[in-house]
């Protein structure tokens, strides 16, 4: 099974079990989704649930936010994270307030799926990262799930939510295979989860960038270096506990963020462990993330630009003083 | 009008003490050579006197508090006319024009310079680890929790263990600087002893006098003769002392050695010697020497008498400028007008600085312990 088809199923799964629930979005009909998540569906369950879109995200996040507030459940699917900068008004303004403003009178159970991240070489239009700026506003949830059976259990779990909930779904991820593991009924998106355990370094990471922290772990294994691996996925609320728990245990934190640095989450968590766990540092919290540049459209300055293993491996060599 | 009191130098090789106990509360009046603190150094707790008079104004150091040589330690208001005598008019002297940061509460930051991560530093203090003598294996030399770990597996100095380190240091240095020559002479003791052995007999048992008294009066005797043996050399120059600060090697419990001085033994009898060196031998098993007796010593004399030796090349105690070495009074045979006949002898030697006296001054300086000896009815 591939992520797109895990979050198939959830989406299928959901449109099964509830009348309520229907998908929006550009192309996502009759082309099957651009990034071919939703490909089927149509067919599967006609047009009234599964609905192509003007080219007009705050129009269409708009609706969503309508029928949310007039009791359906609405998923809608904006194609990047880019494009999503068109419905901020709609979101930050709309879906996250209205429940606030309302005294609880006005929930908006909307679930919005966007695509992010680089690593397709899209180019700076299609390919940055802003699930950091989502998890600054309150009244939001922002979720990143990266593993098969997040991707499988986050749509379902943020359908049951009455806040608006964003799913950001890394375009890297989608072709990746892997199976689905009987514990993914059991997934929150309360928690975050530790992947990997360690003792002498933790790299606080999520979406794709987790995978390239495991395979950093593996190969700082090799010279003796034992790294945990958080994976955040929930970026709000952030799940301090996990986070801060690793940290006393390694004394040691790396932040590996494929946005950019500055005042992104990564300088957030940063801030947080510098709060809490000052006196449990053994080192500087070290920051890997995305050059601070529209990511570049070549595939050698797009694999330059971004957080790769390397770059993690010898920030945590640097920061234990070990040579690489 | 304050004067910083600070942290006495209790030795060449002193570079810190910890406060142990006051004992001056702000308020208290105090005058050039009182005891206003006991500190715990390397060789021991050890009493500090105070070099200004005034008035106590504030405490700058708690007990338990690791203080830089140098560092201040009290503030004290001096009081140019009213409590105190004119003589100690270097005191305004002292004082620089106007301070404008305020005194320090707390005793300055030792660890101020150590580059030492925050959870190094929580543990250290945990274990009561002093970073300062902790080795930083980080980047940059950072302090880091791992080093603080390794540093309280490894067996903490015990107080004998730097005083040999000490010890060491001061013998290295006096052998790397110090041009030593060596002499000795054979003394014939035997009037001395039996000069002994009658004023003993005469005496209740806690008056009587070691064999080690009457060369001790000797030595300084000879040295008010001979002055090139008894002072500091520093900066290239020496500097004789008019005092005679006659340190004694003495053995302490554990195995340290420690070398107090007998002050002002110019001017004291054999009956004030006797009773000094017992107070100084009784006070190093106590652990309770002033700082003058640590630091000021002009001259050492060192004696294996109980070791058996016949005699020995001691090292000279820097700055100081010789040593005399005694080995074990024991009969010999002894040629003397003629004929042979067993005697209680003493070898002594000398190591003298090469820089201040020659062998020439050294075997007259010998030569007049020797005579002194002779006739110890005299001393």
């Amino acid at each position: 099974m591939t992520y797109r088809e895990a979050i198939r199923d959830a989406l299928r799964e959901a449109l099964k079990s509830d009348a309520r629930v229907f998908l929006m979005g550009e192309d996502i009909g009759m082309y099957g989704g651009s990034f071919a998540v939703t490909k089927g569906l149509l067919a599967e369950f006609g047009e009234e649930r599964i609905r192509d879109t003007p080219l007009s995200e705050s129009a269409f996040t708009g609706a969503g936010i309508g029928a949310a507030l007039a009791g359906m459940r609405p998923v809608v699917e904006i194609m990047t994270g880019n494009f999503s900068l068109l419905a901020l008004d709609q979101i930050v303004n709309n879906a996250a307030t209205l429940c606030h403003m309302s005294g609880g009178q006005l929930p908006v159970p909307l679930v919005i799926r966007l695509g992010t991240g680089a690593s397709r070489q899209l180019a700076a239009q299609h390919s940055h990262s802003f699930e950091g700026w989502y998890a600054h506003i309150p009244g939001i949830r922002v979720l990143a799930p990266a593993t098969i059976d997040d991707a499988r259990a986050m749509p379902g779990l943020a359908l049951k939510c009455s806040d608006p909930v964003l799913i950001f779904e890394h375009i890297g991820l989608y072709n990746m295979e892997g199976e689905l593991t009987s514990s993914w009924p059991q997934a929150d998106i309360e928690h975050a989860a530790v992947r990997r355990e360690g003792s002498d370094v933790s790299l606080i990471t999520y979406g794709a960038s987790l995978f390239k922290c495991l395979e950093a772990a593996d190969a700082l294994a090799k010279a003796g270096v034992n790294a945990e691996v958080i994976d955040l996925r929930t970026l709000r609320p952030l799940d301090n506990e996990t986070i801060f728990a690793s940290v006393r245990k390694t004394h040691r934190a790396v932040i590996v963020d494929e946005g950019w640095r500055s005042g992104g989450i990564s300088a957030e968590i940063a801030a947080r462990i510098g709060e809490s766990c000052l006196y449990d540092l053994d080192a500087p919290v070290v920051r890997v993330c995305t050059r601070e540049i529209p990511v570049p459209y070549p595939r050698h300055l797009e694999e330059a630009a971004l957080p790769q293993v390397a770059e993690i491996v010898a920030s945590v060599q640097d920061m234990m003083g070990k040579a690489a | 009008m304050s004067i910083e009191y600070c942290m006495p130098s209790l030795g060449a090789d002193m570079e810190a003490a910890t406060l142990v106990e006051w004992k001056i509360k702000p308020g208290d009046i105090v005058k050039r050579g009182d005891v206003v603190a006991v500190v715990e150094t390397d060789k021991g707790a050890i009493d500090i006197e105070i070099y200004e008079s005034g008035c106590v104004e504030r405490l700058l150091v708690a007990p338990d508090t690791r203080v830089l040589v140098g560092a201040p330690l009290a503030l004290i208001a001096g009081e140019p006319a009213a409590a105190t005598t004119s003589a100690v008019p270097t005191a305004p002297a002292l004082e620089p024009e106007s301070k404008p940061e305020p005194a320090p509460t707390v005793a300055p930051a030792m660890h101020g310079h150590v580059k030492i991560s925050p959870a190094a530093r929580t543990r250290a203090h945990a274990l009561n680890i002093d970073i300062d003598k902790v080795h930083g294996s980080g980047p940059g030399g950072v302090v880091t929790l791992q080093d603080i770990e390794s540093a309280a597996t490894k067996p903490k100095p015990s107080a004998s263990d730097s005083m040999k380190a000490v010890i060491a240091a001061a013998m290295a240095r006096s052998k790397r600087e110090i041009p030593h020559y060596y002499l000795s002479t054979d003394v014939d003791y035997s009037a001395t002893m039996t000069w002994l052995t009658r004023r003993n007999a005469e005496l209740p048992i806690e008056q009587r006098m070691l064999p080690i008294v009457p060369l001790l009066r000797a030595i300084v005797l000879a040295l008010k003769t001979t002055p090139d043996f008894n002072g500091y050399f520093k900066d290239n120059t020496y500097k004789p002392s008019d005092a005679i600060h006659l340190g004694v090697a003495i053995a302490q419990r554990g195995g340290g050695l420690i070398v107090p001085a007998l002050l002002d033994a110019q001017d004291q009898t054999l009956a004030q010697l006797t009773g000094n060196l017992r107070d100084l031998v009784n006070r190093v098993r106590a652990g309770r020497l002033n700082n003058r007796e640590l630091s000021e010593g002009t001259i050492t004399l060192t004696s294996l008498g109980d070791g058996g030796v016949d005699s020995l090349s001691p090292v000279i105690y820097p700055p100081q400028v010789a040593i005399i070495g005694a080995g074990t009074v024991r009969e010999r045979a002894w040629a003397s007008e003629g004929k042979i006949d067993a005697r209680p002898v003493l070898t002594l030697s000398l190591a003298a600085d090469h820089r201040v006296s020659n062998g020439r001054s050294g075997a007259q300086f010998l030569a007049r312990i020797r005579d002194y000896l002779q006739a110890p009815e005299k001393l």
